[in-house]
């Protein structure tokens, strides 16, 4: 673990009674690089991430974040020191308004800064492209808009660390388009876990790739390695073609 | 104007009309509007839980006579002018609802309505365990000659009456400016997806734990003005049936609105008031009334209006 990573974990394991979700997972992510964490349903991903953002908590193992030991942290601390998730299943405040989504994601950072605030929410409004639907009813939107607005509520924290759990599950072509483009223009400002089943976006977007199998690392390295990777087209590319 | 100035309106118009009410209405209706702002103080302490926070409670009568007991005792066992009993009467609720708030929240859904609703019952019951001094059921009379403050008798209908309405507007003015602070935007974000807010980094137990208090320190406060301007305070306050109504008052105005506990106590007393005057078998006409207002209103009365017309209602 050098200076230039940002999230490792070392021997993150669950177990559901006897059954082990995830074993002993090492894992580092380097600064500022986009990572894609890849592998089969059921292959422990979004149990992996749920460990690393505190929703679940680890049977064992520890999760260190920009070099301090985060594990025993509640999810809430985590997040505050510039973690953001967003959840795989649309998770977004249904009976309030798009606006004011943002603006609570914006406003735990910026406390009671409400020029800051405005200024925040309208940025990201105008990033991701809703700002024509900002006083819609988040639940009055289509699916696709609220898989954006998840995302956005996402940048308006400003996180060092953005997990993302299959963004763009359910999205049309187009909206797999925008994200590519949204989630390229991140490169620099923040790192980036994603957590992706479409292998165009994984291939288009991330610098390195790591291969859960059956709660285990399988591989780890660039496209074109895991690409190359006998285990791996075994395990998982050769069996589901994107 | 804006939306904004629209709230103002309505807040301090809201408080105008109530002020403008006594010197218009018959006597038999001041009296009742006094206890009415009285019991809507109660409901907007409720409210702030149920309504913004998303928390049923089932024993808010614990946060009510915690405040009633508080300052009844401190007058009549221990002799304290009211200004200092009714400090205390804060306190205590204040005290209250922080230690039951503690516990319940370990808790949540239906398992937190049936653990409030026991610690409601565990309060019934400790109030008439130390019959000696609460005198139980039968409760026990301030009397007129110490009901004053600041050299004003609270028994005289007038100071009564604007007795009330100044806990009314100091709770309804609070509660409305604390729902639209961020903290309280952070409340209102934890009733609508609570995993979600946790996710954005709050720290949702502390902020329901808050919520608690402050909603048992109202409804404490309530009680406490109940005792003093009533002189009276009984442990028929602490029963289960005192819970209930600060929910059917809350839901019937319109849960997470400001002004829906005044609309909705008003509704319900006057529903009860009204349909007894016409046959005893009132509340046959009060039940319809309730089940057709949910049928057609389930948002409550000022819920539907922030619905269908005034959607910048806070």
């Amino acid at each position: 673990m050098d200076a230039m990573t940002i999230l490792s974990t070392r021997n993150l394991t669950k177990a559901y009674g006897g059954i082990r979700a995830n074993t002993d997972i090492n894992f580092d992510l380097p600064k500022g690089q986009i990572m894609a964490l890849i592998g089969p349903n059921g292959a422990g991903k979004s149990t992996f991430v749920g460990m690393v953002s505190g929703r679940i908590t680890a049977t064992s193992g520890d999760v260190f974040f920009e070099g301090n030991n985060i594990s025993k942290l509640p999810a809430h601390k985590r997040i505050a020191r510039g973690i953001a998730y967003t959840f795989q299943i649309t998770s977004v405040f249904t009976g309030l308004p798009l606006r004011e989504n943002i603006a609570l994601a914006a406003r735990r950072k910026l406390g009671s800064d409400k020029a800051a605030t405005d200024i925040k929410v309208a940025q990201v409004l105008d990033r991701v492209g809703l700002t024509d639907r900002a006083d819609m009813i988040a639940g009055d939107l289509s699916y696709g808009h609220q898989r954006i607005l998840e995302i956005a509520m996402g940048l308006a924290q400003d996180p060092r660390l953005f997990i993302l759990d299959e963004p763009t599950q359910g999205l049309t072509e187009l909206e797999v388009e925008n994200f590519i483009k949204l989630i390229k223009s991140l490169a620099g400002e923040t790192t980036i876990l994603l957590i992706e089943h479409n292998m165009d976006v994984v291939m288009k977007t991330a610098d390195q790739i790591t291969v859960l199998n059956q709660g285990e690392v399988l591989a780890a390295g660039t496209p074109a390695q895991i690409r190359a990777n006998k285990a791996v087209q075994a395990a998982y590319l050769g069996t589901t073609d994107a | 104007m804006t939306n904004q100035h629209r709230v103002h309106l309505l807040h301090f118009g809201t408080i105008a009309l109530l002020a403008l009410l006594f010197f218009v209405l018959p006597a038999y209706h001041v009296g009742n509007l006094a206890r009415i702002m009285v019991l809507a103080t109660y409901a907007i302490g409720y409210n702030f839980l149920f309504g913004y926070t998303g928390l049923l409670s089932l024993g808010h009568a614990l946060f009510f006579t915690a405040g009633m007991y508080g300052l009844g005792l401190a007058m009549t066992q221990f002799g304290l002018p009211s200004a200092p009993a009714l400090i205390i009467g804060l306190i205590a609720a204040c005290l209250v609802s922080a230690v039951i708030g503690f516990l319940a929240l370990r808790t949540s859904g239906v398992a937190f309505m049936i653990v409030t609703l026991m610690f409601a019952q565990a309060g019934y019951l400790t109030i008439l365990y130390f019959g000696t001094y609460t005198r139980g059921d039968e409760g026990f009379v301030i009397q007129q000659a110490k009901r004053v403050m600041f050299g004003i008798d609270l028994s005289s209908e007038v100071s009564r009456y604007f007795a009330a309405l100044i806990l009314f507007s100091i709770c309804f003015l609070t509660v409305a400016r604390i729902v639209q602070s961020p903290f309280g935007k952070t409340l209102i974000a934890i009733r609508e997806n609570e995993e979600r807010a946790r996710m954005l980094g709050y720290d949702t137990g502390a902020h329901k734990l808050k919520a608690i208090i402050i909603s048992g320190t109202i409804s404490g406060f309530a009680g406490a003005a109940y005792a003093l301007l009533f002189g009276y305070a009984g442990a028929t306050f602490a029963t289960v049936q005192y819970s209930i109504f600060p929910l059917l008052w809350v839901l019937l105005g319109g849960a997470g609105t400001t002004v829906g506990p005044l609309i909705g106590v008003i509704f319900m007393f006057y529903l009860i008031d009204l349909s007894s005057s016409i046959t005893s078998a009132y509340m046959l006409i009060a039940g319809v009334a309730l089940v057709l207002l949910a049928m057609f209103a389930p948002q409550g009365l000022a819920g539907t209006l922030r619905k269908r017309w005034f959607k910048w209602m806070p």
